[in-house]
């Protein structure tokens, strides 16, 4: 094991850095300027039954320190991620992938999960019961103790891999929920999604975007998210996956402390496409300027 | 795609809201007109996706209008302002379907692509005509550096104070073999209705990430879904579809 390596539900990664879920695709527009191997793993484009274009544009926005986005789950459907685009990931990227799965029924999320269960560059299930920009679906099922539990259990039922919860923080009680999942099965739970933001453009009086509003992302959600990642782990005994804002080895670390065994980064991969690796690059040196041996050794330690 | 640091040599303005900026840096990923770049904007999130106008070895120049906070931070920046920008973005126009006579058509800050493309059809040897739309006269820029290139030049004001009076279509009565257009997008549809040729297309879309991450600005085409950013900006007239 090297000093960055961390142990997600069973899998060993070689660093705990994730590229989130829609801020990677499906890894090849990155592996064409850098090595992916780099990363611990990515979670790949959230993928749903059937095929989707998503919302209407306009569906980005800018902000103070972050972006809103409502591109609306935007994939090919998992048929075609399974013979398109993962075979053209396996091309590049040598470790197991993260498929991040979204639905609009509880049968939805079990028939795809169920797919990607017969896939051996799959490792993990991130089950995305958290997207914001997505009417009758995605994150209702998020915001119920009761849903996102169901949602869990019929994944369960169809899987042997490892099956991470995706919360959404626009709830009252994010602990609440993730121990429900916890309760119903979860291997693991992920937070935060983006939180639900809108932007109003002055000349034209109107919503920036098309869906009017969508999920806001970036450094200025970092201090939420680790309040938030911090009263999960603390509830919860299956490992936790912190996200929300971080674009750097400090963020990396400063998650983990708060209790997350791997991080994942989302917007600042598209402003800067060598966020992951930068930050990959630098953790040796900040964990040696806060003596800190093995990466391992701090998570959840500011309890 | 490449990402590298960019120095401004000059930033000066063409019309009242209209700038020409000279970076000076690392080119090589530029490898065709209709292409755009990605520039980091201290204080700013998001970077600013600019088209380019021109290339060379050493620098890339664009030009911008001011329309907001970026372009507004962009037009106060002295030269030695150094930049991080992402080059070689978008598919850019292929030129190997031009024909003879090619016919350029370029509406408000849908001109500045057009430069390089005029230039790069000139070295092929083509007969080169170049339609140019402009609300007025007062907000008129590079006519002459079309002219320099040898292209036939048409100018065309909506209000007539200068040229061919009315919108970009009243010099398309021409003889061209392939038409290449770049403008807002009610422009881009009369020349759609009004063309006799194949042609490509440039649009423009709100971007988060501009190389094909985040399927922030799609747009549904015959073919399929295709990201601006990184299967376009540029669509042939075949795949196009208007609804929005």
């Amino acid at each position: 094991m090297g000093k960055m390596s961390v142990n997600l539900c069973g899998i060993e990664l070689d660093n705990p850095v994730i590229p989130a879920s829609g801020t990677f695709g499906f890894g090849y527009e990155f592996a064409d300027i850098y090595d992916i191997n780099c990363l611990g793993t990515f979670s790949f484009k959230g993928t749903t039954k059937d095929p989707r274009f998503g919302n209407p544009t306009p569906r980005i926005a800018e902000c103070t320190a972050g972006m809103i986005n409502a591109v609306g789950l935007q994939n090919p459907g998992v048929e075609k991620v399974i013979s398109t685009e993962l075979p053209k990931l396996a091309k590049c990227f040598d470790k197991k992938v993260m498929a991040n799965v979204s639905g609009f029924s509880v049968e939805d999320y079990a028939y795809t999960c169920e797919k990607l269960d017969k896939i051996d560059q799959v490792g993990w299930l991130e089950v995305n019961v958290s997207c914001p920009n997505v009417h009758g679906g995605g994150m209702s099922f998020g915001t119920s103790p009761e849903a996102a539990a169901e949602v869990t259990r019929a994944v369960k039922a169809v899987t042997t891999k490892p099956v991470i919860l995706k919360l959404s923080p626009n709830v009252t009680d994010i602990v609440a929920i993730a121990k429900a999942c916890e309760e119903a099965g979860a291997d693991g739970i992920s937070l935060i999604n983006t939180l639900l933001g809108m932007r109003i453009d002055l000349k034209t009086k109107k919503p920036v975007i098309a869906n009017k509003m969508g999920g806001f992302s970036g450094p200025a959600i970092f201090p939420l998210a680790v309040r938030m990642v911090y009263q999960v782990a603390n509830a919860v005994k299956v490992p936790v996956i912190g996200m929300g804002g971080v674009s750097t080895a400090e963020d990396v670390i400063e998650m983990m402390l708060a209790g997350a065994t791997a991080v994942e980064v989302g917007a600042a991969n598209l402003v800067n496409p060598y966020a992951c690796k930068d930050i990959i690059d630098n953790l040796p040196k900040v964990m040696e300027k806060y003596r800190i041996d093995n990466l391992s050794d701090i998570i959840g330690g500011a309890n | 795609m490449k990402q590298s640091l960019f120095t401004v040599t000059q930033n000066e303005h063409l019309t009242e809201s209209v700038m020409k900026m000279r970076l000076q840096g690392d080119t090589s990923a530029i490898t065709a007109p209709g292409q755009f770049i990605n520039i980091t904007i201290d204080g700013l999130f998001l970077r600013r996706p600019i088209s380019v106008f021109d290339r060379d070895e050493e620098a890339v120049t664009i030009i911008y209008k001011i329309v907001g906070k970026g372009t507004e931070k962009m037009s106060e920046m002295p030269a030695g302002t150094v930049l991080d920008v992402l080059t070689g973005l978008g598919n850019g126009y292929d030129m190997t379907v031009a024909g003879e006579k090619p016919l350029l058509i370029g509406g408000g800050v849908g001109v500045p692509p057009m430069y390089m493309l005029a230039k790069e059809l000139k070295k092929m040897g083509k007969d080169v005509s170049v339609i140019l739309g402009f609300n007025t006269q007062s907000e008129i820029f590079c006519e002459q550096d079309f002219k320099d290139l040898g292209c036939n030049v048409t100018v065309t004001t909506a209000d007539g104070s200068y040229g061919v009076k009315g919108f970009v279509t009243a010099g398309m009565d021409i003889d061209y073999t392939y038409f290449y257009t770049c403008g807002p997008e009610p422009m881009l549809k009369s020349v759609y209705a009004k063309a006799v040729t194949g042609g490509q297309f440039s649009f423009e879309e709100r971007m988060g990430c501009g190389f094909g991450a985040c399927m922030g600005c799609s747009c549904k085409t015959v073919t399929g879904y295709k990201r601006i950013c990184k299967d376009g900006p540029v669509l042939r007239k075949e795949e196009i579809l208007w609804e929005k």
